[in-house]
C-alpha cells in the first residue's frame, strides 16, 4: 500500500522500525471499493461489519444477472440453474467450515436468527421446568437474550459461568455448574468485547464430561478471523454471520449435528420446508429445507460464496497471523500511553480485537474525536451488557482489525488517541 | 509519534470550552432532597443513564438534580439543564426544550433564547451524539410527566 494514503505517512515511516510492526503490511486494501473510495478511512470496526471486497460484490451482481429465478421450482431451465447456485453455495460455505454433511448447513439471516433457531425449536421442545441453562458472562446479547427468555418461559434455572479476572472463561466454574439437570451450554468461540479465542474442543469436552446437555458455539467472530472445522469440534450447533466475514448482509448459517435437526421440530412454518400439507396436519420436508421456510436468499447465499472463496484464496491461517500481528502492535503502542486500559487477556490469546478504555475520556467522546480524524471505531457496550457490568464499566472503545488493515491504521488510532487526551487536557493522562 | 495535528473547528465545537467545563464540573449532580417526582432514561446504543429529580410547586419547577453516568455531552447536557431549569414555568420549560431540540436538528432558531445552552449547537453537526445532549431533556420530560400526577 502507498504511504500516501494517510494523513500521518510520517508515523507510519517513523515507526516502521518497530519489531512487532514486521509483517502488517497488507496488500488486501485494493480489493475492497469502499476503501479504496475512501482512501483516507481507517476502517477499525470489523467485529461489527466487514467491508466487501469486489468479487462479492460481483458475483452477487452476476447472480441476479444471470441465473436469478425462484430455486426449487425447477418448472424451467433458469429456475434450476438458480437451484444449482444456491446448492453450490451451500456446498462450498460447509466445505470452509469443515461439514461434511452440507445438509446439515442451514441458512439463515445470520447469527442472531441461527441461535433463536435452536433456542426456540430445540429449546422449546427439550427444556422442561427445574432444567438448567448455561451460559457465560461474555455473551453477546445474540447468545444470551435467546437462553434467558427460554429459562424464564419454562421455568427453567439460567446459569452464568464468571470469567477469570484476565477476561477467559473460568473452566473450574463451569465444571462446579454443570449437571444431569443441564441441557444446553453455550459460549462463543471468540469474545465479540474482548477478542477472547475460547478453546472450543476443550470446553466441550469438560461439558461432556459432566452431562449429555447440548453444547451451542457462537461463532460470529470465529469463521471470520480463524480456521474453523465443525465436524472435530465435539459440539452440537455453531452460528456464524455472512456480513463480519467479507460476505453481504443479511446471510449466515447454523450448523447442526444430523440427529439432532432431523428430530426437532421445525422454526418458521411456510412454503419450501413442508412435504405434504393436509387439511389438518403437515408433514416435513427433508434437511436442510425443513428449517429454510419461504424463498431463500440466493443471492445473498451467492455473495457468502464468494467471500469463503476470497478468504481461502488468502488463507485463514494467513487472517489470523496478520489480524495477532496488528492486534500485538496496538496493543503494545497503546498500554505505554498513560491512562489506557486494554480489557481481556493477552494479545496472543486474543483474536483480532483491542478493548480499551482512556481515563477521563469517555469512549463515545474518544469515538468522536477519532472520527474527525478518519478513524472508525466501535464505542458502547458491545452489546455486551452483562459483561460491562462485571468489568465496571459503561462502555468501552473497541478497534477491530481485518486483511484490509495495516500499520498506518494503528499508527492513526494511537495518535487519535493522543489528539483526544489533549483536547480533554486535564481529565485526561 | 508525530504530534497530532489540531482539532477541526466541528470538534472544536461539539467540545467547547463551556461542555468541558460542565462536565469536569458538573453543576447540580446528586440525590434531591425532598424530590417530587423523577425520571430517568438509559441510552440503549451505549448503557449510559441519567436520571432527573425535580420538586415541583404548583406551575413552576423550584430545583432539579441529576445523577448518571455517561460521556461529556450528556453529563454537560444535564449539568446545563438542571441549571436553566430551576425556577421555570413548566410552559417555559417545555418551550425551552422545543427550541433545544430544533438547534440539536440544525433548524435556524433564535439562538440566544437559549442562553448558555448555545454551547451545544456544535452537536447538530454529529447526528451519533444529538441522543446524548436529549437525555437530560428526556428525562426532564419523564420527571414532569409524574409530576402532573401529583
Amino acid at each position: 500500500m502507498s504511504p500516501t494514503r494517510s494523513k500521518v505517512g510520517g508515523a507510519m515511516a517513523a515507526t516502521s522500525r518497530d519489531v512487532a510492526a514486521r509483517g502488517t503490511a497488507s496488500s488486501h486494501r485494493a480489493d475492497f471499493p469502499l476503501l479504496v473510495a475512501n482512501p483516507s478511512l481507517h476502517y477499525l470496526d470489523s467485529a461489527a461489519t466487514s467491508q466487501k471486497p469486489s468479487v462479492v460484490l460481483d458475483a452477487m451482481r452476476s447472480y441476479y444477472e444471470h441465473d436469478n429465478a425462484n430455486p426449487h421450482r425447477g418448472a424451467y431451465a433458469l429456475s434450476v440453474r438458480a437451484t444449482e447456485r444456491y446448492h453450490e453455495a451451500r456446498r462450498a460455505i460447509a466445505r470452509f467450515v469443515g461439514l461434511a454433511d452440507s445438509d446439515c448447513l442451514i441458512f439463515t439471516r445470520g447469527t442472531t436468527e441461527a441461535l433463536n433457531l435452536v433456542a426456540t425449536a430445540w429449546g422449546r421442545a427439550n427444556v422442561k421446568r427445574g432444567d438448567e441453562v448455561v451460559v457465560t458472562a461474555m455473551e453477546h446479547h445474540a447468545n444470551f437474550v435467546p437462553w434467558q427468555q427460554l429459562a424464564l418461559a419454562v421455568d427453567a434455572q439460567l446459569h452464568i459461568v464468571p470469567l477469570t479476572s484476565d477476561g477467559r472463561i473460568d473452566q473450574e466454574r463451569l465444571a462446579s455448574l454443570l449437571s444431569a439437570k443441564t441441557r444446553i451450554v453455550a459460549f462463543p468461540h471468540v469474545s465479540n468485547a474482548l477478542g477472547t479465542i475460547n478453546p472450543v474442543r476443550e470446553i466441550a469436552a469438560l461439558v461432556r464430561q459432566h452431562t449429555d446437555a447440548l453444547v451451542v458455539c457462537d461463532g460470529a467472530q470465529g469463521v471470520p478471523h480463524l480456521p474453523v472445522a465443525f465436524d472435530t469440534l465435539g459440539i452440537d450447533f455453531y452460528a456464524f454471520s455472512g456480513h463480519k466475514m467479507c460476505g453481504p448482509m443479511g446471510i449466515g448459517a447454523l450448523l447442526g449435528k444430523r440427529t439432532l435437526l432431523e428430530t426437532m421440530p421445525p422454526y418458521q412454518m411456510g412454503g419450501d420446508m413442508i412435504e405434504i400439507v393436509g387439511d389438518f396436519a403437515t408433514t416435513w420436508n427433508v434437511l436442510p429445507h425443513k428449517f429454510e421456510a419461504g424463498t431463500p436468499n440466493v443471492a445473498d447465499a451467492v455473495g457468502l460464496a464468494a467471500a469463503v472463496a476470497y478468504l481461502e484464496g488468502i488463507g485463514m491461517a494467513e487472517v489470523a497471523r496478520h489480524e495477532r500481528a496488528l492486534t500485538a502492535l496496538a496493543d503494545g503502542r497503546l498500554r505505554a500511553m498513560a491512562g489506557v486500559v486494554i480489557h481481556g487477556p493477552r494479545a496472543e490469546q486474543r483474536s483480532g480485537v483491542v478493548s480499551f478504555t482512556v481515563e477521563g475520556i469517555h469512549p463515545h467522546d474518544l469515538a468522536t474525536v477519532l472520527d474527525g480524524r478518519g478513524v472508525c471505531i466501535r464505542a458502547g457496550h458491545h452489546c455486551a451488557q452483562p459483561l460491562m457490568r462485571r468489568l465496571d464499566v459503561a462502555a468501552t472503545a473497541r478497534a477491530s482489525f481485518y486483511v484490509y488493515n495495516d500499520e498506518g491504521d494503528v499508527d492513526a488510532l494511537c495518535e487519535g488517541v493522543l489528539a483526544a487526551q489533549q483536547l480533554f487536557g486535564d481529565d485526561a493522562a | 509519534m508525530t504530534r497530532p495535528e489540531a482539532p477541526t473547528p466541528e470538534l472544536e465545537a461539539l467540545f467547547h470550552d463551556l461542555i468541558l467545563d460542565h462536565y469536569r464540573r458538573p453543576r447540580n449532580k446528586g440525590e434531591l432532597a425532598g424530590a417530587t417526582a423523577r425520571g430517568a432514561v438509559v441510552n440503549p446504543t451505549c448503557g449510559d443513564e441519567i436520571a432527573v429529580e425535580v420538586v415541583v410547586d404548583g406551575d413552576v419547577v423550584r430545583a432539579v438534580r441529576f445523577t448518571g453516568r455517561g460521556c461529556s455531552i450528556s453529563q454537560a447536557s444535564a449539568s446545563m439543564m438542571t441549571s436553566a431549569a430551576a425556577g421555570r414555568t413548566r410552559e417555559e420549560l417545555r418551550d425551552t426544550a422545543d427550541l433545544f431540540g430544533a438547534m440539536l436538528r440544525g433548524d435556524t432558531i433564535d439562538a440566544d433564547l437559549l442562553g448558555d445552552l448555545r454551547a451545544l449547537g456544535g452537536v447538530s453537526r454529529f447526528p451519533a451524539r444529538v441522543p446524548c445532549a436529549l437525555m437530560a431533556w428526556r428525562a426532564l420530560e419523564a420527571a414532569m410527566a409524574r409530576a402532573d400526577g401529583d
